[in-house]
């Protein structure tokens, strides 16, 4: 991983009150065709990371977008920030999502710009053009992504997991409050996937950033909750098997748009359920 | 083989219009609003202008060369020859000057549009846009609307200035028409109403063409064949909403002015 280590800045909050969750929903329920989400409810608390698994199309990408305010559920509550989403137009959301960073499971990097336009595309709307200041704030995000040399290349140059990681480094820049992961790994080598989730942990543990993560690779979700992100050897490394340390990381399971476990890994592995057990093997 | 209800056909296309209402109205309402983005509404402006310039002035030196050499005959029956110049700038000023003009940056413009957004449309690029707190109508919808409108005012004008010199060539080389007459009639036959509605036209045409354009590019979904399908659905729509608009609009003007 990357040889400078880097700079620990903890991201300004919009809410005054820590313990208050960063992430709530409540009761949410959206339906297309048919039903999609039917009634859930979870909480994401500040500087913990949840992992979001289930079968294709149970409905885990319409959660992060749910958060986001791209899309309004039909029924329920979803607060982020303080701030109930559902409630406020989407003119004021605007505001509210620039506290917030997502990787979108296709990287979505604006093609006819470079990395460095991409990555810098929040600061560049702040100040209309690229400040030096704002070419150092990209270098230092591509370096924690290890992409510094790709700064004038266009997302077609790039490989797939590049993009990744510029899209890793674009939802960072700003230092969100809270980060979305969609399937961040999804259809990388194992080689590349172990690289994002390396970059994720990093993000957990050294910024404390609360995030929601959209997986179907249960490697990675497992990678995530036994590894740990050790400064002084600047590299992911194992927990342990007593995993003494808290890393933060919880696991929530969907199936047929409601959530049937949330939890730690081990309570995961420990589960008797059938279709966990099925899930899990 | 699936049944298609009609009540729900007429709730998707009342929902289609209703949406295109409120992109169309907000394009608008944006300007009057912060961020303003002027080197985005200068890179359309020139993509959508000096990009439509060739075809603008092919199209109209030949409508109006067309135009000269098909009355003459008619003109000739009846020894009004010399009246050409000012057939030529009426037509070209009220109607043809617009309305091809209109149809020619539809073609080139609307579908350009259409694609390019609906490209970022199914790559997820407008939605990480909206993620990341830029409104895809403020950033991408209004500089269209707005170059559109402002080019397409300028490119009507030398749509009829071209035209105008095209009939004049027929009318000098073949027609062996004086100079001075064609140009002496083209020029008197033009009434502030002719004037006013050449270029009323456009400025609406222009609207009509970005808004059809962005709202079938924002609205795209199915990946590169609905991409595709939106192109050419923006062609349609634009190019046909320009032909009904041109009628309700000429006959507007036409009563108010008291033709």
């Amino acid at each position: 991983m990357s040889s400078l280590a880097p700079q620990v800045e903890q991201p300004e909050s919009r809410i005054s009150r820590p313990e208050e969750p960063v992430i709530t929903f409540e009761n949410v329920e959206i339906a297309f065709d048919h039903p999609v989400l039917a009634s859930i409810s979870f909480q994401l608390p500040r500087g913990e990371t949840k992992i979001l698994m289930g079968t294709a199309g149970t409905g885990k990408t319409l959660i992060l977008k749910l958060a986001l305010g791209l899309l309004k559920p039909d029924a329920g509550r979803i607060t982020v920030l303080g701030e109930e989403v559902t409630q406020v137009r989407e003119q004021d959301r605007f505001e509210l999502r620039r506290n917030i960073g997502m990787v979108f499971q296709e990287s979505a990097l604006f093609d006819s710009l470079t990395v460095e336009e991409n990555v810098a595309y929040r600061l560049i709307e702040e100040t209309g053009r690229i400040t030096d200041e704002i070419h150092a704030r990209v270098l230092e995000a591509l370096r924690f992504v290890e992409l510094e040399h790709t700064v004038d290349l266009f997302p077609a140059e790039l490989s797939g997991g590049m993009r990744r990681r510029v899209a890793i480094a674009r939802a960072i820049i700003t230092h969100p409050e809270i980060l979305l992961y969609d399937s961040p790994t999804g259809g990388l080598d194992p080689v590349t996937s172990n690289t994002i989730i390396e970059l994720v942990v990093k993000q957990r543990d050294v910024y404390q950033t609360s995030s929601l993560l959209v997986t179907n690779r249960l490697q990675d979700a497992f990678t995530m909750a036994s590894h740990y992100f050790d400064r002084e050897q600047n590299k992911m490394v194992p927990a342990g098997d007593g995993n003494v340390r808290d890393l933060h990381t919880k696991f929530l399971l969907l199936r047929d748009g409601k959530f049937i476990f949330e939890g730690t890994a081990a309570e995961l592995l420990r589960s008797t359920d059938p279709y966990i057990r099925e899930y899990l093997s | 083989m699936p049944v298609f209800s009609p009540t729900e056909i007429a709730k998707e296309k009342v929902g289609a219009v209703q949406d295109y209402s409120l992109l169309a109205g907000q394009s608008l309402t944006n300007i009057f609003q912060q961020p303003r983005y002027f080197a985005d509404t200068l890179l359309q402006a020139d993509s959508v202008g000096v990009g439509s310039l060739p075809i603008v002035i092919l199209t109209g030196f030949f409508t109006g060369a067309v135009l000269a050499l098909q009355t003459s005959s008619t003109l000739q029956q009846f020894g009004s020859l010399s009246l050409t110049g000012k057939l030529v700038s009426l037509s070209m000023v009220r109607e043809l000057g617009p309305v091809l003009t209109g149809l020619m940056v539809a073609g080139r413009n609307a579908t350009g549009m259409a694609s390019e957004l609906g490209s970022m449309k199914v790559s997820e690029q407008i939605d990480a846009m909206r993620a990341m707190g830029v409104d895809p109508t403020k950033k991408l919808v209004t500089p269209r609307v707005v170059a559109s409108v402002v080019m397409m005012f300028f490119l009507s004008i030398i749509s009829d200035l071209v035209g105008l010199c095209g009939g004049f060539v027929i009318s000098y080389f073949l027609l062996g028409l004086d100079p001075n007459q064609y140009w002496t009639t083209a020029y008197q036959a033009l009434r502030f109403g002719d004037v006013f509605m050449g270029l009323g036209k456009p400025v609406m045409f222009g609207f009509i063409i970005a808004s059809i354009g962005c709202y079938y590019g924002m609205s795209a979904k199915g990946g590169t064949q609905g991409v595709g399908h939106a192109t050419k659905q923006s062609m349609v729509a634009a190019s046909v909403l320009l032909i009904v608009s041109d009628f309700f609009i000429t006959r507007l003007l036409m009563g108010f002015f008291q033709y």
